[in-house]
C-alpha cells in the first residue's frame, strides 16, 4: 500500500497521452515519418508494419530523441516539438529502444539505479522503484549479476525493467520480445495489460499475435503514413480467405497493407 | 473528530467469529499499521491460542532472519561513482594522460626546445570532451537522450569528469618541466569551453576535431618547426585566455537548449 499524491488523483487537462498531427521525421535526409496523424490514448496500443515503414525513427520522435522536421506533436498535453523544454514529459516517458545498449560492468540494479537518477526520481523513492521495476520483469535472481553476463533475453527484460522504473505515463517499447522464450512472452503479456491500465502503452512489433492477444488497439503504418487503427476484432475482420498469412489476424495485416499499396500505387 | 476507531469495533475487528464489514475491517487495519496504543488495546482482545500462534510465528521469524544473509549496506560511493565517471571515457583518458607523460618526458630530454605540455595543454581535454557526448561512443545514448537529465548539465557533467583527470595530469607535467600554470590550464580550459560553444552548433564531436585540428596547425606546427615559443602562450596572454574562457563559457550556458537532444550532428 501506499499513499496516493494529489497530483495523481487531478483530472488530466488532455484528451490524447500521444498527440501527432501531420508529423514528419527524419531519419538522416529520408523523411522516414511523412504527414501521419496519430492520436493514442489510455491502453495496449501495437504498433504494426513493415520492415522500413518508419515504426522506430516514429518510436523515437515520441520518446523525445528525435526532433520532428514538421507537424505537430503533443505528449501528456505537453508540445515536444520545436525548442520546448523537454523535462517534465520526459520525467513520465518510459523507453526501451531496438538497440538496447548498456554499460556492460555495470550490474542490473546498478543500471536501472542509474536510469532511475537519469529520470529524476526522487532520492528516496529510487532503490525502492529499482527492486520493484526488476521484480515485476523476473530478473530478481539476477539482481546483483553484471550487465555483460546476462543472456539476451534477460537483457530484454533489463531494458523493461529500467522503462517500467519510473511508473511512466506513456511507455513505448520498441521490439520487446525479440529473444524471449514462449512462456516470458506469455509473463510480458500480462505485464502490458497491468501497466496499461492506467498509461498509455505503444509496443512496436513483427508479431501479429502478440498485438491481437495483448494489445486493446492495433496502428498500422506503411511508408511514414497511417494506415489503420482499430481493435484485434476489426484487424481479423479486416482479412478474406483468399489473403496471405497463417492466423486470422495475419490474414486482415496483409488485405490492410496490400490494400494500401494498391492505393498509393495509383 | 476523534481517529481511534472505538473500542467496540477494535473488539470486533480482532474476535474472528464477529461479523465486521469490510469497509470498519479496512480502516482499523489502517488505523493500526501506525497506531501503537489501539495495537496495544488489541492485544489485550485477543485469545491464548491467538497469542501462541504470534509467538510461534515470531520465532520462527527470528530464526529465519538469524539465518538468511545479513542486510546489505547502500553503496552510496558505488552510486556516486556511476553518475560522475563513464567508462566509456576511460580508454580516451588513459591515452591523454599517456600523452602528456611522454611529452613531459620529452621536454625534459630537450630543454631548449618550446614546452610541449604547454603547446598540447589546449587541446589535451578535447578527445575526453568529445567522447563524452557522442552517440558513436556512448552505448547507451538512446536511452539517456531520452531522460529528463541529459542535456547541457550531463555534458558539463561529462567534461568535469574528463576535467578532472587532465588538469591534475597538466598541473603535474608542468610542475616537472618548469612551465607556468597559468599559461598550461587557462588555455586547456577555455579550450573546452570554445568545444561546447561551438558544439551547439557543430556538434561537440566535430567541434573538437576543429579546434583540434586549428590549434594543431596554426600554433602546434609552427613551434615545433621553428622551434621559438609561440606568442598565445607567452606568460602575458593569461589574462586573455582567462577573458576568453569567461565568455565562451557563458555563451555556452546561454545555448542550453541546442543540447536537449542528442542530434545527428553528435
Amino acid at each position: 500500500m501506499r499513499t496516493v499524491s494529489a497530483a495523481e488523483t487531478a483530472p488530466s487537462l488532455h484528451p490524447w497521452a500521444i498527440h501527432a498531427e501531420e508529423l514528419q521525421v527524419r531519419a538522416g535526409r529520408h523523411l522516414a515519418v511523412n504527414g501521419l496523424d496519430l492520436t493514442l490514448g489510455t491502453g495496449v496500443h501495437g504498433l504494426l508494419g513493415p520492415n522500413g515503414a518508419g515504426k522506430t525513427t516514429l518510436m523515437r520522435a515520441l520518446a523525445t530523441v528525435l526532433k520532428p522536421a514538421a507537424g505537430r506533436l503533443r505528449l501528456l498535453g505537453e508540445p515536444v516539438d520545436g525548442r520546448a523544454d523537454l523535462r517534465q514529459v520526459r520525467r513520465r516517458l518510459g523507453y526501451l529502444p531496438q538497440q538496447f545498449g548498456f554499460y556492460p560492468r555495470f550490474t542490473l540494479r546498478e543500471f536501472v539505479e542509474y536510469m532511475a537518477w537519469l529520470k529524476e526520481m526522487p532520492k528516496t523513492a529510487i532503490p525502492g522503484a529499482t527492486q520493484r521495476a526488476i521484480e515485476r520483469v523476473g530478473l530478481e535472481a539476477k539482481a546483483g549479476a553484471r550487465m555483460k553476463t546476462l543472456s539476451g533475453g534477460m537483457l530484454r527484460r533489463a531494458g523493461i525493467a529500467q522503462a517500467i522504473v519510473n511508473d511512466p505515463a506513456v511507455l513505448l517499447l520498441d521490439e520487446p520480445t525479440v529473444g524471449l522464450d514462449p512462456e516470458q512472452r506469455l509473463d510480458f503479456r500480462e505485464l502490458l495489460r497491468d501497466v496499461g491500465v492506467d498509461s498509455c502503452v505503444l509496443v512496436s512489433t513483427h508479431l501479429v499475435e502478440d498485438v491481437v492477444a495483448a494489445c486493446s488497439d492495433v496502428v498500422l503504418v506503411n511508408e511514414g503514413r497511417l494506415v489503420y487503427q482499430g481493435t484485434p476484432d476489426d484487424l481479423i475482420a479486416q482479412g478474406g480467405a483468399g489473403d496471405p498469412g497463417d492466423s486470422p489476424a495475419e490474414r486482415g495485416y496483409s488485405a490492410l497493407l496490400r490494400r494500401d499499396r494498391a492505393v498509393s500505387a495509383r | 473528530m476523534t481517529t481511534h476507531p472505538s473500542l467496540a469495533a477494535i473488539a470486533r475487528y480482532a474476535d474472528r467469529e464477529a461479523d465486521l464489514d469490510e469497509v470498519t475491517t479496512w480502516s482499523v487495519e489502517v488505523h493500526l499499521e501506525s497506531c501503537a496504543d489501539c495495537r496495544s488495546l488489541m492485544a489485550g482482545y485477543t485469545t491464548g491460542d491467538t497469542r501462541a500462534l504470534l509467538d510461534r510465528i515470531a520465532t520462527g521469524l527470528d530464526r529465519g532472519i538469524a539465518a538468511g544473509p545479513a542486510p546489505t549496506r547502500p553503496r552510496r560511493w558505488a552510486a556516486a561513482r556511476h553518475r560522475w565517471l563513464v567508462w566509456h571515457l576511460m580508454p580516451w583518458l588513459t591515452m591523454t594522460v599517456a600523452v602528456l607523460a611522454c611529452a613531459a618526458l620529452l621536454e625534459a630530454a630537450q630543454p631548449s626546445f618550446p614546452s610541449l605540455v604547454a603547446l598540447l595543454a589546449p587541446v589535451a581535454p578535447l578527445p575526453g570532451v568529445a567522447v563524452a557526448w557522442s552517440r558513436r561512443h556512448d552505448p547507451a545514448w538512446e536511452l539517456i537522450a531520452g531522460t529528463p537529465r541529459s542535456g547541457l548539465a550531463m555534458l558539463l557533467r561529462r567534461t568535469a569528469a574528463v576535467l578532472a583527470v587532465v588538469v591534475p595530469a597538466l598541473a603535474l607535467a608542468s610542475d616537472r618541466t618548469g612551465v607556468s600554470l597559468a599559461v598550461t590550464l587557462l588555455p586547456c580550459l577555455a579550450f573546452t569551453a570554445a568545444t561546447i560553444a561551438l558544439g551547439a552548433y557543430a556538434g561537440v564531436r566535430r567541434a573538437a576535431a576543429v579546434l583540434g585540428t586549428a590549434w594543431t596547425l596554426a600554433v602546434i606546427v609552427p613551434a615545433v618547426v621553428t622551434a621559438d615559443p609561440p606568442v598565445v602562450l607567452q606568460p602575458g596572454s593569461s589574462l586573455g585566455w582567462a577573458l576568453l574562457t569567461l565568455v565562451l563559457g557563458g555563451f555556452a550556458v546561454t545555448q542550453a537548449a541546442t543540447f536537449r537532444r542528442l542530434s545527428s550532428r553528435n
